[in-house]
């Protein structure tokens, strides 16, 4: 069958090249011959730098599933094409192969640009472009103890990004311009940016003309224009792409002056029979170093191969990444200025925050801007600027409004149905509502399975839920906070009448208020309140509880379970420290100091982690369950008892509250903090709750959080006394755990609530609800209720037994679960 | 499991049937195979699956959680380390993503656990 197929080759097996053979290969129109001049198949190079990480090259592999199957793709890896014979339609490979080809699509790429500088051969001087140039400074980069970066652009950044995880000592970006990503984002953007990278240890040189490289033999210093020079040991130069197209060149067909094989609408050059795709193809005057554009290129030529109708008519250059670490987007026209548009900008330098919006003269439509430091915004600005939608009248609210993602709920209702929502899968804002209206979607899950969308990158979840969630409004269905399919309530709800009606166990509240089997989200839900209202060992009920619950532990990669006991306050005895040791060595254990003063025991066995925690319980140690919703620590600095600046003993407050509350479980997890003085080295405005001494008493703050939005916790009463801070915090904690939805940590739970602190203020001092006094008694009821919960599975022999990978081998251990070694400890092996 | 007739099962004893948790899973090893066995107690039905969840790899589809899914009652397993959840009927994944899993044929005699291979 195949013989009869019309033959395509393509040369280059980069990630354009891959995408196009996918797509060709789809339509199964055509032969298709691929040769790739690296020795390994197509790989991900966006992802290189993760290279470096501890992705090995394997996993940057692309997917070639079902390739090779019927013949119709074959590969000729390590064999560049030397020599294309356009009259006979031949290509002539380095190792010899003669192939005649119907269309031939050249993917050739691009090469990292060199510039022509004195000294540019010396030893230790290496580009940034491919898995084998990774390999090459991976082995320089262990000698090295200066090493500089040409190029501050995006792929610049990423090299240094490399250079550091590497752990080359001091590492310098050297940039051209007066800016960083000149491309892409404007000075003051760049100065944001600036101070995010220095601050992770990057010292930036900008401005700065390479003149030459010096060394006897290997790189010593780069020598700049202005006289000035960097002492260096090493360099990796990232200034930019060059179109590899010498083979077009070679084979007479046109190249643009400063490169690039030169194409059409239809990516055709000036040989019908040729295509060019990708790095390579210089297309409207642009050379596109994006993947997403090589994609469209790739599927423009499939389509048009495979008898559709489909032109290349330029794209969206808009990013959006974050670059070690920090948040950088540009997106529309990032520089647009007076007169035909006005620019807001939002610029905090202390927290590394720059938002610059270009709104046209009228101020009607958004034309673009810069986001850097925190892009949550970008999805909605570029669907603002992409569908020229009409902007409010303060534009400004765009950047500066409700910081909680909550107005992007406000504008996605706006958008035109035609609006592309996940660009992965090309679905439109009308795929989506239909879905909702239709056929009934309501989930996130309902909806990738129905539409797609949000099954690529992801990047577009949180508008599809906006859209979900504002078409159910729209459509007047009424919105509940219900826990899931099984259960038509809300988690106050639930709370409320599992305590009215006393009921013990999820199996009652399923078949009372629920239907189904129940699922992963209500088990542990019902679990937590259950646990919150009766104190009852989550031993008893282990099959609902959440993975890490059930097993009293943390699941970790590969399988195996860590260990963490409560060290309250962060005090501990050489002696128990002694324990930890042994305990550790005797089972292999990898061990680790955490953030909250603990010390985490990685890599058990599940089958050892009863007798692990057998010889902790007997060195006086309990559990600190880190695995569960419930308290973890309450981190202390070391107080007026060795501090000179102390005010009060903060590490026995801290015990005492760690004790008061350990155990307890809630809608999430629990952090607290105690500093001795306003100095606050325990942190304590970043925790659920936070008590800093005063002269006069304590200082109680609540509903702080680190994590991924950092907030800090807001002043709740001043100069009190230990008694009363702790029957506020017993009112607070008594609150949250009632009334907040699951997963919920108590900083979203107060920014959600109406009337913010000064409500929460009013209930919990002047008790407006009149419930502080039962409060009080409830939460001394699970005070004295605690009991240590490997405490009691270690002593008991059925307990014990769950704790098998296998229930019929039940001394065998999973064969599977195997460690690296690192810095003279296991670790677990990548997945 | 309806494409094959009863005689070509090869049965394997797996385990007890108070070694698996109520409205839970748990591991066995049979014929070198780890496999995924959850008790449905409310309905009095039994799945067997494969250990491993194809997303990352890991042992560990047994000791996830377990539920039903949709107006069927689909029979479902949610992962530990994901909550990537698969059918136990067709061991199809239902969180939105290409993935399979291999389910087995089990039946219960004398209180004993059988998987057919």
């Amino acid at each position: 069958m195949s013989e009869l197929k019309p033959i395509a080759v393509v040369i280059g097996n980069g990630m354009v090249g891959h995408r196009f053979c996918e797509k060709l290969k789809s339509k199964g129109l055509y032969r298709i011959i691929v040769f790739g001049e690296e020795p390994r198949p197509a790989y991900d190079r966006v992802h290189l730098s993760e290279y470096f990480n501890g992705k090995s090259a394997s996993d940057l592999s692309l997917p070639m599933t079902g390739w090779f199957e019927d013949d119709e793709i074959v590969l000729h890896l390590g064999d560049p094409i030397r020599e294309i014979d356009r009259h006979q339609r031949i290509v002539h490979s380095a190792k010899g192969i003669v192939q005649p080809y119907d269309v031939l699509i050249l993917a050739t790429g691009s090469s990292a640009f060199v510039p022509d500088i004195n000294g540019i051969e010396k030893e230790g001087v290496f580009v940034y472009r491919t898995i084998e140039d990774l390999n090459k400074i991976k082995a320089y980069a262990p000698k090295a103890r200066r090493g500089a970066v040409m190029g501050g652009g995006l792929l610049g950044l990423e090299a240094a990004k490399a250079l550091l995880d590497l752990g080359v000592p001091e590492t310098h970006v050297v940039e051209f311009a007066p800016r960083l990503m000149p491309r892409q984002i404007d000075s003051a953007g760049s100065a944001a940016l600036e101070s995010s990278l220095k601050a992770l240890g990057l010292q930036l040189h900008l401005n700065k003309v390479t003149q030459s490289i010096e060394g006897r033999g290997h790189i010593e210093a780069l020598q700049f224009a202005d006289e000035s020079c960097l002492h260096i040991d090493m360099l990796v130069i990232s200034a930019g792409i060059r179109p590899r197209d010498e083979l077009a060149r070679l084979a007479g067909l046109t190249v643009g002056t400063r490169g690039g094989i030169v194409v059409n609408e239809k990516l055709q050059t000036s040989d019908k029979h040729i295509y060019a795709i990708g790095e390579c193809a210089l297309a409207q005057g642009m050379i596109y170093g994006l993947v997403a554009p090589g994609y469209e290129m790739a599927d423009v030529v499939a389509t048009n191969l495979s008898e559709g109708n489909k032109s290349f008519t330029g794209w969206d250059m808009s990013t959006k990444l974050k670059l070690i670490g920090v948040d950088v987007a540009s997106f529309g026209d990032p520089f647009a200025a007076e007169p035909d548009s006005r620019s807001i900008v939002f610029d905090n330098r202390a927290s590394g925050v720059y938002k610059r919006i270009n709104v046209s003269a009228d101020g009607k439509y958004l034309l673009g801007g810069v986001l850097i430091g925190d892009a949550s915004s970008y999805n909605i600005l570029l669907q603002t600027v992409n569908n020229r939608l009409v902007l409010p009248p303060n534009p400004e609210d765009l950047i500066l409004g409700s910081r909680d993602g909550a107005s992007e709920g406000a504008g996605v209702m706006n958008l035109p149905d035609e609006a592309l929502i996940c660009s992965c899968e090309s679905v439109t804002k009308a795929a989506i509502c239909t879905a909702v209206t239709e056929k009934g979607v309501t989930t996130m899950d309902a909806m990738k399975k129905c539409t797609k969308a949000g099954t690529g990158c992801g990047g577009c979840v949180p508008l599809v839920k906006d859209l979900i969630t504002g078409t159910m409004k729209a459509g007047g269905i009424y919105v509940r906070n219900t826990v899931c399919e099984h259960f038509d309530r809300s988690r106050q709800e639930l709370f409320d009448l599992i305590k009215l009606h006393g009921v013990k166990t999820y199996e009652e509240t399923l078949s009372r208020w629920g239907k189904g089997d129940g699922c992963e989200v209500c088990k542990p839900v019902v679990a937590s309140i259950l646990a919150s209202l009766w104190n009852e060992t989550i031993a008893k009920q282990a099959v609902i509880q959440d993975s890490n619950d059930r097993y009293l532990a943390n699941i970790q990669k590969g399988g195996s379970y860590s260990v963490v006991p409560r060290i309250p306050g962060g005090e501990i005895t050489p002696d128990k420290l002694i324990v930890l040791g042994k305990v550790a060595k005797k089972y292999k254990l990898y061990t680790k100091i955490t953030g909250g003063q603990r010390i985490d025991l990685f890599g058990a066995h599940v089958g050892d982690l009863p007798a692990i925690w057998e010889e902790l319980i007997e060195a006086g140690f309990e559990s600190g369950h880190a695995y569960g919703k419930a308290l973890r620590t309450v981190k202390s600095c070391v107080g007026s008892t060795w501090c000179r600046f102390g005010l009060h003993d903060s590490v026995s407050f801290a015990i005492e509250i760690e004790q008061r509350y350990r155990g307890i479980r809630a809608p999430h997890k629990l952090k607290g903090g105690v500093s001795g003085c306003i100095r606050e080295c325990a942190e304590a405005q970043g925790k659920d709750f936070g008590i800093i001494a005063t002269e006069k008493g304590w200082n109680l703050y609540v509903c702080g959080n680190g994590g991924s939005r950092p907030q800090h916790a807001q002043l709740l009463a001043t100069d009190i006394d230990k008694e009363t801070c702790i029957r506020y915090l017993d009112r607070f904690l008594i609150f949250y755990i009632r009334t907040a939805d699951p997963l919920t940590r108590t900083a979203t739970w107060l920014n959600k609530m109406d009337g913010g602190m000064s409500y929460l203020r009013d209930v919990v001092i002047n008790d407006s609800l009149g419930m502080g006094a039962q409060w009080e008694l409830e939460m001394q009821d699970l005070v004295d209720s605690y009991k240590c919960e490997w405490k009691e599975v270690v002593g008991d022999p059925e307990l014990r037994k769950r704790f098998s990978h296998f229930v019929n081998v039940p001394r065998k251990k999973d064969p599977e679960l195997e460690f690296d070694s690192m810095r003279g400890q296991i670790k677990a092996k990548e997945w | 499991m309806a494409t094959t007739t009863i005689t070509d099962i090869n049965w394997q004893f797996a385990c007890r049937v108070e070694d698996v948790p109520t409205e839970g899973g748990a591991c066995v090893l049979v014929e070198g195979e780890q496999i995924a066995i959850f008790h449905f107690a409310r309905r009095g039905q039994w799945y067997a699956t494969q250990n491993l969840c194809p997303h990352k790899q890991q042992m560990a589809l047994s000791r996830g959680m377990t539920g039903s899914a949709g107006d069927n009652n689909e029979p479902k397993v949610a992962c530990p380390f994901h909550k990537k959840t698969f059918s136990l009927e067709t061991g199809a994944c239902l969180s939105g993503e290409d993935y399979q899993i291999r389910t087995y044929p089990i039946k219960i005699k004398n209180g004993k656990v059988y998987i057919g291979l």
